[in-house]
């Protein structure tokens, strides 16, 4: 039972994780019926900013962690923000009306361009990030095992909850949110009530890459350590979330994140650790081949 | 046509990739009017009602709108200076509510009229009322396309493009439909430009007329004249009316 606790809270805070990376996916996939592939290098470089800006604060002198944290988020949100908006900008509209494929392909490109734009600037040795938060406390003691709880896990946990509650009230109750929606529906329609869809769909990456730096920022604290290549991995892992909640759909991306930590974590403490991977890329074998719109998803079928 | 044009469009082309679909269109809507433009399936209706939103964009011709030439603006841009549109097929957005779907037709406008604004859509349409936390995507067709109106009158237009809305609609709903289409013109001072396949109750309502057919208008006139026209009986009219 404690062992079982402790891999559902470290599944908990992974999840979280990977929830935060899913929903630019399924916002994009939303509002232009396309994957941006480019996603998890945004996250990757999120992650990096996060890293220069704790070593900025350091040699400022910021010695609270939670000053820093705040600094260094709004920091990583921002920069980020202005890359999802350059992706938009440079894969994606240009070839607006062109062939399905053919904004996809260059998506890639740029994830390409930017992994080794990251790799010659900062090297491609892995970066240690020191420990900004440490500490925790025991939940309790069973069989001889401490359930533990990290304040960076508590953090985390925090962070994502808070993000996400503000994200989904901008969406569901906001005129911005609102007109997200109106283009994820009926882009000509929207455009007819005086939406600026383009400016729309700008947001929505600049939206997305925010989130995916605060993902960045948490796996810096989380795990210590950054190369120019994580983007790739989790974002893989947060796309098979967002496909496993139901591509489209908000909340099917945060219960995709947190089914997809849970998945990774217990497989690997239950059965094979090497095998984590494979075990969260067979889910998205699954969904694709028995529930290709997902958890979540909404259905095909709407009334004219 | 005492007043000054509101829109006036002139020579107009409009093109699907290499098929035209408007060989030079020329009418003028006249402030205040209910101008109707009927035509067969295929003459190239919605393509002006849409050309008129900038999408697609004309390729020769221009269209002004209150001395304004906005040919070459996007269609957000045109909305923008008082044009609403009641497009073909209705275009409710199906996951939203009734009451959303009317707060997007608000955009433009200025927040302070809200509340007085929706009061007159829920006042003209009450069953928006009853169903006004209903998703969009699960009224009738004759609910939607009162939304649709609603949602396009929630902008306060100068001018109100209306694409075929009795098209689909049970002949009781079609007669409830053209008469708050009177309403919305003499009550409320919006000029209506109207596109129908229902050529009797189009031309009933109408103070003047165009036919359109193959990309071209064929015909013009006050709606009692095209009415009378025996052209127009033989081509729209004949076989009773909805």
């Amino acid at each position: 039972m404690a062992y079982f606790t402790q891999q559902l809270i470290n599944a908990i805070t992974l999840g979280a994780i990977y929830g935060l990376i899913a929903i630019g996916y399924t916002m994009v996939y939303g509002i232009i019926g396309m994957i941006n592939f480019a996603h998890g290098e945004v996250f990757m470089i999120g992650a990096f900013i996060s890293l220069i800006g704790f070593i900025i604060c350091g040699s400022l002198g910021i010695s609270s962690a939670p000053i820093a944290i705040v600094l260094v988020l709004l920091l990583a949100m921002s920069f980020s923000a202005v890359y999802g908006w350059a992706i938009e900008r440079t894969a994606y509209r240009p070839l607006r009306g062109s062939f399905r494929l053919a904004p996809l392909i260059s998506a890639i490109g740029v994830s390409i361009a930017l992994q080794n734009y990251v790799q010659l600037a900062q090297g491609a040795r892995p970066k240690p990030g020191g420990q900004i938060v440490s500490g925790g406390f025991n939940l309790f003691t069973a069989d001889g095992f401490d359930v533990r709880v990290t304040w960076l896990q508590i953090i985390i946990v925090l962070v994502t909850i808070v993000l996400m509650a503000g994200f989904t009230w901008v969406i569901a109750r906001t005129s911005l949110g609102r007109q997200q929606r109106a283009c994820e529906q009926d882009m000509k329609m929207a455009a007819l009530l005086g939406v600026n869809v383009d400016r729309t769909i700008s947001l929505t990456f600049v939206l997305g890459a925010a989130l995916a730096a605060v993902a960045g920022m948490l796996f810096l604290m989380y795990y210590g350590v950054i190369d120019f290549f994580i983007g790739f991995l989790a974002g893989i892992k947060a796309f098979t979330a967002a496909v496993l909640g139901g591509i489209g759909s908000l909340p099917g991306a945060m219960l995709g994140g947190l089914l997809i930590g849970l998945i990774e974590v217990f497989w690997a403490g239950y059965f094979s650790s090497e095998y984590k991977d494979v075990a969260a890329f067979a889910i998205l074998v699954l969904v694709l081949i028995f529930r290709p719109s997902g958890l979540l998803g909404k259905p095909e079928i709407e009334k004219v | 046509m005492a007043e000054p044009s509101i829109l006036s469009v002139k020579g107009i082309e409009t093109f699907y990739g290499a098929i035209q679909a408007l060989h030079g269109v020329d009418l003028e809507v006249a402030r205040g009017e209910i101008v109707t433009l009927i035509g067969a399936n295929g003459a190239g209706k919605s393509t002006l009602l849409m050309t008129i939103c900038g999408n697609p964009r004309a390729r020769s011709g221009t269209i002004v709108l209150d001395g304004e030439d906005i040919t070459a603006l996007p269609t957000h841009q045109i909305v923008r200076r008082g044009v609403a549109q009641v497009p073909e097929g209705r275009r409710i957005f199906p996951r939203m509510s009734v009451f959303e779907n009317l707060q997007m037709g608000a955009i433009l406008a200025d927040p302070a009229n809200f509340k007085s604004d929706i009061d007159r859509v829920f006042a003209m349409f009450p069953r928006l009322a009853e169903r006004r936390d209903q998703r969009g995507g699960t009224l009738s067709g004759g609910e939607q396309q009162m939304l649709a109106i609603g949602r396009a009158l929630m902008s306060r237009p100068r001018l109100l493009l209306l694409d075929e809305p009795s098209l689909g609609l049970a002949p009781l709903i079609v007669r409830q439909i053209f008469e708050s289409i009177g309403r919305i013109a003499r009550e409320e001072g919006v000029t209506i430009f109207l596109v129908e396949q229902n050529a009797f109750h189009a031309l009933r309502l109408a103070d003047r007329a165009y036919v359109l057919a193959n990309g071209r208008v064929r015909l013009s006139g006050s709606g009692k004249e095209l009415l009378a026209n025996q052209e127009v009986r033989a081509a729209y009219l004949e076989g009773g009316h909805a």
